[in-house]
């Protein structure tokens, strides 16, 4: 077991919000760090202010809808940003994704990647009925393996049960 | 990995001179539920037979001291509390010095060391009647195996004892994890039952979930996210030689068992969202469907004769336990108390079935008997998941997740009484373990 000095959780917590994509997907990605590339005026391609751009997609269209407590039914606000999501994609027919399935640690790891699976699945049809291709989009599930949120209460869970989409391929990626 | 050789010669050892070789003394303890007096044991330092021998006599001792203190069923007595002296293997035992301090088992034994191989021989005594409490016996192996051997002793003086088989010459593969919750590296390792011998069967590069023995304990299934999805891989312990299983493009499969016969795998897969069990050839890579439902169906595990599957599925609305015939169908749900059920195995004596239980914001390892009856919880944590069976079906070992920002994962036993919790001892933090049956 290992008891990491909290000057090093500080360090992962803070690289977790970083916009590269780390390997296991664009989990770090969002909102909790708009100051990144952030220009002085005017549009600089591939920013957040460039819509084509993927960080464009991440921070503004938001990569990311919430769930309630074991439940992959879609929440209004998640159909917004689905919604929000599948103007871009249509838009940006050159972007693939995966949509990533999540749960929070409550829960066995095997019910767990079979929620994650049913959340992800849940956004990638909202997408397909509104119109994205379903040959540009995969699912993934992670069940409870890959939390961005490490703290143990509702706070933390309610951002870990997700799904995420994951921009792939685009001409300016 | 070249495997061990242990040779176990069914003779008595030459020289013995008591009268009676009783096949079964009066000296037994029965494993039951409830509180049960341990019973008390000595072990000393085993005769070094031969001039180099002398560190394996003390090492093989304390390994089976260890594993029999380690069952909760027995109670070591210490050497320092000795009045006897324990020096050759052939003198005759000096019953009331062990009876004076109260031991009621007693094993001695000897090792000699010639060149890179080891003979270990060893006698178990029932001290209150002065017996022999079975043959003595002998085992031969290399050096590098004497923890094994080790192990083979304790697993004769437990199974004399209690009656029941042993477990201690076993292995155990997890899940060892290292980094944060939000980065956590996973990779297989393998190792013996009591943490010994710890050995890396993958690296960290990908997730890494929940490995399976094989009944022979030859290869391990797991769950990698190797290609970026979650699929089944089969891996050679032996060669450390891994392949995929076949599977459809656009799904991800996941929580694979082996069948009794080596030949089958159970899992579960997903596609479309929806999550049910299909079971595999091994050799053929050909898939059969065995539930067909909306909801989650995952976890299956099967009986030990192989004929029927216990699995959690949640189409009541909560995930609960079910048992159907291996081939599927209609299944019956044995799981009705308060609460959230999943990761039912069934026990190798095929009595109960073990599995994780979320109720109240706690986690619970517990025990049912296969119609559901008799439910009894073991453990009571945060976070406690995964039960797997010793071979034996008395222990279970488990995961076990700490709460907050630092939390880990670490390996715990815990025995069917639910009296005896420990924790297993492990280089990294520790999930997912499945054990070993007895090596051979």
């Amino acid at each position: 077991m290992k008891i990491l000095p909290l000057s090093l959780l500080v360090a992962a917590i803070a690289l977790s919000a970083c916009t590269n994509p780390n390997r296991f997907g664009a989990d770090g990605a969002g909102s909790a760090n708009p100051a990144v590339g952030q220009p002085l005026g005017g549009v600089i391609p591939g920013s957040a202010n460039d819509p084509r751009s993927p960080a464009y997609f991440n921070q503004t269209v938001g990569d990311r809808v919430l769930f309630n407590v074991d439940q992959s039914t879609l929440t209004d606000v998640g159909r917004a940003t689905l919604d929000g999501q599948a103007g871009w994609l249509m838009t940006n027919s050159d972007y693939q994704a995966v949509i990533e399935g999540h749960a929070d640690e409550q829960g066995t790891r095997e019910y767990n990647l079979a929620l994650g699976a049913r959340r992800a699945n849940a956004a990638q049809e909202y997408l397909v009925s509104r119109g994205v291709p379903a040959s540009r989009l995969r699912v993934v599930s992670y069940g409870k393996e890959r939390p961005i949120e490490i703290c143990s209460s509702e706070a933390c869970y309610a951002k870990n049960r997700r799904a995420v989409t994951v921009l792939a391929g685009g001409l300016t990626s | 990995m070249k495997f061990l050789s242990i040779f176990l010669v069914l003779v008595a050892v030459a020289g013995f001179s008591t009268a009676a070789q009783a096949q079964q003394g009066p000296l037994r303890i029965t494993i039951e539920e409830g509180i049960i007096q341990p019973l008390p044991f000595a072990v000393p330092a085993f005769q070094a037979e031969t001039g180099d021998a002398g560190q394996l006599a003390c090492d093989l001792a304390r390994v089976i001291a260890a594993d029999l203190q380690g069952t909760g069923v027995f109670r070591e007595i210490p050497s320092s509390a000795f009045i006897a002296q324990y020096r050759d293997f052939n003198a005759q035992i000096s019953f009331p010095d062990w009876k004076a301090i109260n031991a009621q088992a007693l094993v001695t034994g000897a090792v000699s060391v010639t060149g890179n191989n080891v003979n270990v021989k060893f006698r178990v005594y029932d001290v209150v009647s002065g017996t022999n409490l079975g043959e003595g016996l002998q085992f031969s192996g290399t050096t590098d195996g004497w923890r094994r051997m080790a192990h083979k002793v304790a697993d004769e003086v437990y199974s004399r004892i209690t009656g029941e088989g042993g477990y201690f010459d076993s292995r155990v593969v997890y899940v060892s994890e290292t980094g944060p919750k939000d980065q956590r590296q996973k990779r297989l390792a393998i190792m013996d039952y009591d943490g010994a011998n710890v050995r890396y069967l993958t690296d960290s590069s990908s997730i890494v979930l929940a490995p399976r023995f094989s009944p022979s304990g030859d290869r391990v299934l797991y769950t990698s996210y190797e290609t970026g999805f979650p699929r089944i891989y089969v891996l050679d312990i032996g060669s450390v030689q891994r392949r995929v299983l076949e599977s459809a493009p656009g799904t991800m499969s996941f929580a694979p068992r082996f069948s009794p016969s080596g030949n089958t795998v159970v899992y579960s897969l997903s596609q479309g969202g929806n999550t049910d069990i299909y079971s595999m050839d091994i050799n053929s890579g050909q898939s059969v469907r065995l539930t067909n439902t909306p909801a989650i169906e995952t976890a299956p595990s099967y009986s030990p004769d192989g004929s029927q599957i216990v699995f959690e599925s949640d189409r009541s609305g909560s995930p609960q336990l079910y048992i159907m015939s291996a081939g599927g169908g209609e299944a019956r749900r044995i799981s009705f108390g308060e609460g959230r059920y999943g990761t039912p195995v069934w026990s190798p004596r095929g009595d109960l079935v073990a599995f994780t239980k979320q109720n109240a914001g706690r986690f619970h390892i517990g025990v049912m008997r296969t119609d559901g009856s008799e439910e009894r919880l073991l453990t009571a944590s945060f976070l406690d998941e995964g039960p797997t069976w010793a071979p034996n079906g008395r222990v279970i070992m488990f995961t076990r997740e700490t709460q907050g920002e630092g939390g880990a994962s670490s390996l715990y036993s815990v025995d069917i009484t639910g009296r005896v919790l420990r924790q297993v001892s492990t280089p990294e933090g520790g999930s997912d373990p499945s054990w070993s049956p007895l090596q051979r």
